[in-house]
């Protein structure tokens, strides 16, 4: 095997991110995540539209629906990141809520909402997401070569 | 990040510096709705050097378009990279937009 010259371990790494809920950190903390990323080789629609978007739609939902909004809450990020995958979980301090309660954003009685399409992104841009039974947590996964294409509509 | 307003042919062309997203949101609307209040009625948001929008940057573009639509206006949008009209034809909002390939395109007609 090819010694490692700097790059990024090849077998992965892992680490732990701890945010306060203060929304003008989302931006900073993506393009770091980002960053990582790009490491392991992700680059266009995946790491530009797929996971930039996904994540801070997840950082977003953890600071203002998790903990409200508190300043003195935070925001902890497990990140897994590997040279197929990227694994994030997102806790946040709030009590849990019932992600099935969305409304679908792109039925046309809801199109015109000024909100309501951020879990409708991450579902359908992560290729993995599941939320513990509390909803305080959510787990996404982001693989780094597109997989099979999905029905479209889902 | 940063918002940077212009006028051409009687239309607020605002062009999106960055990201559009929940921290920035509410620079833009209060941009928008002060050229509202004074009077302006055509809009045309340019995404040329737009990197990303989130959800509550579409919503913000949504909410928008609805007043200046209630005042007899128009906002258009233009210049949208892939990932962007990814994004807009995902939550099915290129339904709701007039949506132009170029900033000339979607000034001519308006």
């Amino acid at each position: 095997m090819a010694p490692n010259r700097g790059g990024p371990p090849p077998e992965g790494c892992a680490f732990v991110m701890e945010l306060p809920s203060d929304l003008r950190v989302i931006e900073a903390a993506v393009g770091y995540l980002a960053d990582r990323l790009r490491a392991y080789q992700f680059d266009g629609s995946r790491l530009n539209l797929n996971f930039r978007v996904g994540m801070a739609e997840a950082l977003a939902n953890a600071m203002i629906y998790g903990n409200g909004s508190d300043p003195e809450k935070r925001v902890r990020l497990e990140v897994e990141l590997g040279p197929d995958e990227v694994s994030v979980q997102v806790h946040d301090q709030g009590p849990g809520f019932d992600p099935d309660r969305v409304p679908d954003p792109t039925l046309p009685e809801n199109l015109d909402l000024g909100g309501g399409r951020g879990i409708f992104l991450i579902r359908t841009l992560m290729d993995e997401v599941r939320y513990n039974d509390a909803g305080n947590c959510v787990s996404l996964v982001l693989r780094r070569h597109e997989p099979l294409r999905r029905a479209s509509g889902e | 990040m940063s918002f940077h307003t212009s006028k051409q042919n009687g239309v607020v062309v605002v062009d999106v510096d960055g990201q559009l997203i929940v921290g920035n949101r509410q620079e833009l609307k209060q941009k928008v709705l002060d050229e509202l209040e004074g009077g302006e009625r055509k809009f045309l948001i340019d995404f040329s050097n737009t990197g990303y929008i989130d959800s509550s940057g579409l919503g913000v573009l949504v909410s928008l378009s609805k007043k200046i639509r209630e005042q007899g206006g128009e906002l258009r949008l233009a210049n949208l990279n892939e990932d962007l009209r990814t994004l807009f034809e995902l939550t099915k909002l290129d339904t709701l937009f007039n949506i132009a390939d170029t900033r000339d395109a979607a000034l001519t007609g308006f």
